[in-house]
């Protein structure tokens, strides 16, 4: 629940700007982007999640030192990443 | 991967420790308090502290928001579940923690129905699914995300959803800070601010750590060298007679925070006039409850909570660890009648918590290791 965790925005949802469809380690799960309402990230761009909400945007770099730390973790970001792969947000 | 290397690199680990260590007066000794857990994480991962000289000890904060939970809440919770159509929500890191009456897994094994979601979203859906039941979202977390709590009440108030409800447990990190600060438990000389809550309330609201106390506070990253780093700068500031707040995770966090994030928890939340913490207990305008205009919301408003105070188990000494009192080992059930498996106190539960942090990487305190490889 603490973890920031980092995806790569694939695309808005048609009807609902305020949704988009990312990527986190290859899971593809939709989350919330109005918190960057902004600043918006446009698809192809990283943004930190918490929670199913962009917190902010990241560059690659960051994503990837991000993601290494995460995967160093263990456990518990196997957990959030099970937990994400439950989530339907619509 | 360059980026990931630049922040591992051991070399540059060595040489910042070099520079930290000149810094070092001969005789004096450094608390610097990390207030957040993922940095605790970090810095047991890497063995960080091996890397200071003895004469800095880092001291661990109250910023892991499951382990602050007191007892009283989750017994609060708990009756909430058991109400009749009642669909309790909850993230999975609060599953584990202990009431008095066992914890939220216990509860959903005897038959309670329980959910781990990933985020509160999730519980609109089960709520839009289940119209004949009352979904009520476990809501806990510091700035990080109480956001994400005041997005989804919004969510569902624009979608007039009437069967959800949040159980507000947010809290606010800077009371706590300030707690600590007027605690004299313990003499501090620094903070390492957190760096998820500061993407959400930004470098500003720790300038009266700097200006009313006289401390420095670096908002750090959590890559090992983002540590060494902001401890250097904090090192740097003490030198050099400096108190300031300065941020060293630029990268993520601006220095004015999301100021969308911040007036959506300001739209739906207020602060509570006083709330419990587990080991530091009563602070004022710590915590965050629902708004009038969001009433319809507002599960302890819509259901009857008995509030009941719960003393924390004696064996426990999560309250002192919390503070910085005691270090994890120190605590009298630390690793016996307490491990990750079997939880007594909150510290143990999340990984993020200190003691589990210091149960799952073995780490000592240095005095210890040095005992251990002389013998």
């Amino acid at each position: 629940m603490c973890l920031g965790i980092p995806g790569e925005v694939i695309e808005f949802l048609p009807d609902q700007p305020d949704l988009a469809r990312v990527d986190v380690s290859g899971v593809r799960r939709v989350i919330n982007v109005g918190l960057l309402s902004d600043d918006p990230p446009a698809p192809g761009e990283w943004v930190l999640i918490h929670v199913g909400f962009a917190l902010s945007k990241i560059d690659e770099d960051e994503a990837a030192a991000a993601l290494e730390f995460l995967e160093g973790i263990g456990q518990a970001y196997e957990d959030e990443l099970a937990a994400l792969q439950e989530s339907r947000i619509e | 991967m360059r980026f990931v290397d630049e922040f591992r690199d051991a070399d540059k680990a060595h040489a910042l420790a070099a520079k930290i260590a000149a810094l070092c007066e001969p005789g004096r000794q450094y608390k610097l308090m990390e207030v957040c857990g993922g940095h605790t994480h970090t810095i047991y991962k890497h063995g960080l502290e091996d890397y200071l000289p003895e004469s800095i000890t880092l001291v661990h904060g109250p910023g892991c928001p499951v382990c602050v939970i007191p007892m009283g809440r989750v017994d609060d919770a708990m009756h909430l579940a058991a109400q009749p159509d009642v669909i309790m929500t909850s993230f999975g890191d609060m599953m584990r923690v202990p009431g008095s009456n066992g914890s939220f897994f216990d509860a959903k094994a005897a038959g309670t129905d329980i959910r781990m979601v990933y985020s509160p979203l999730d519980s609109l859906k089960i709520a839009r699914q289940n119209p004949d039941k009352r979904v009520v979202f476990m809501a806990i977390g510091f700035e990080t995300t109480a956001p994400s709590t005041a997005m989804t009440v919004l969510r569902a108030s624009a979608q007039g959803l009437d069967n959800f409800s949040v159980f507000c447990n947010h809290v606010t990190i800077i009371p706590a800070i300030k707690a600590i600060l007027d605690s004299p438990d313990l003499r501090l000389d620094g903070f390492l601010g957190p760096g998820h809550v500061s993407t959400v309330i930004g470098c500003r609201p720790y300038e009266f750590i700097a200006a009313e106390y006289g401390k420095p506070v670096v908002v750090a990253g959590f890559e090992p060298l983002d540590i060494l780093q902001s401890v250097y700068m904090l090192m740097l500031q003490l030198a050099q007679g400096r108190s300031e707040v300065e941020n060293q995770y630029t990268r993520v966090v601006p220095w004015d925070g999301n100021v969308v994030a911040l007036q959506a928890i300001g739209e739906v939340m207020e602060l509570r006039p006083y709330f419990e913490w587990r080991g530091l207990g009563f602070i004022s305008h710590s915590a965050l409850r629902m708004r009038p205009d969001y009433s319809a919301f507002d599960a302890e408003l819509l259901f009857s909570v008995p509030g009941v105070r719960v003393a924390d188990p004696k064996a426990c000494q999560c309250g002192e660890v919390l503070k910085g009192v005691l270090k994890p080992w120190e605590c009298k059930v630390f690793g016996t009648a307490c491990t990750p498996e079997t939880p007594i106190g909150t510290c143990m539960v999340s990984p993020e918590g200190a003691c589990a942090a210091y149960y799952n990487y073995g780490r000592m305190s240095r005095q210890r290791v040095k005992e251990v490889t002389r013998s």
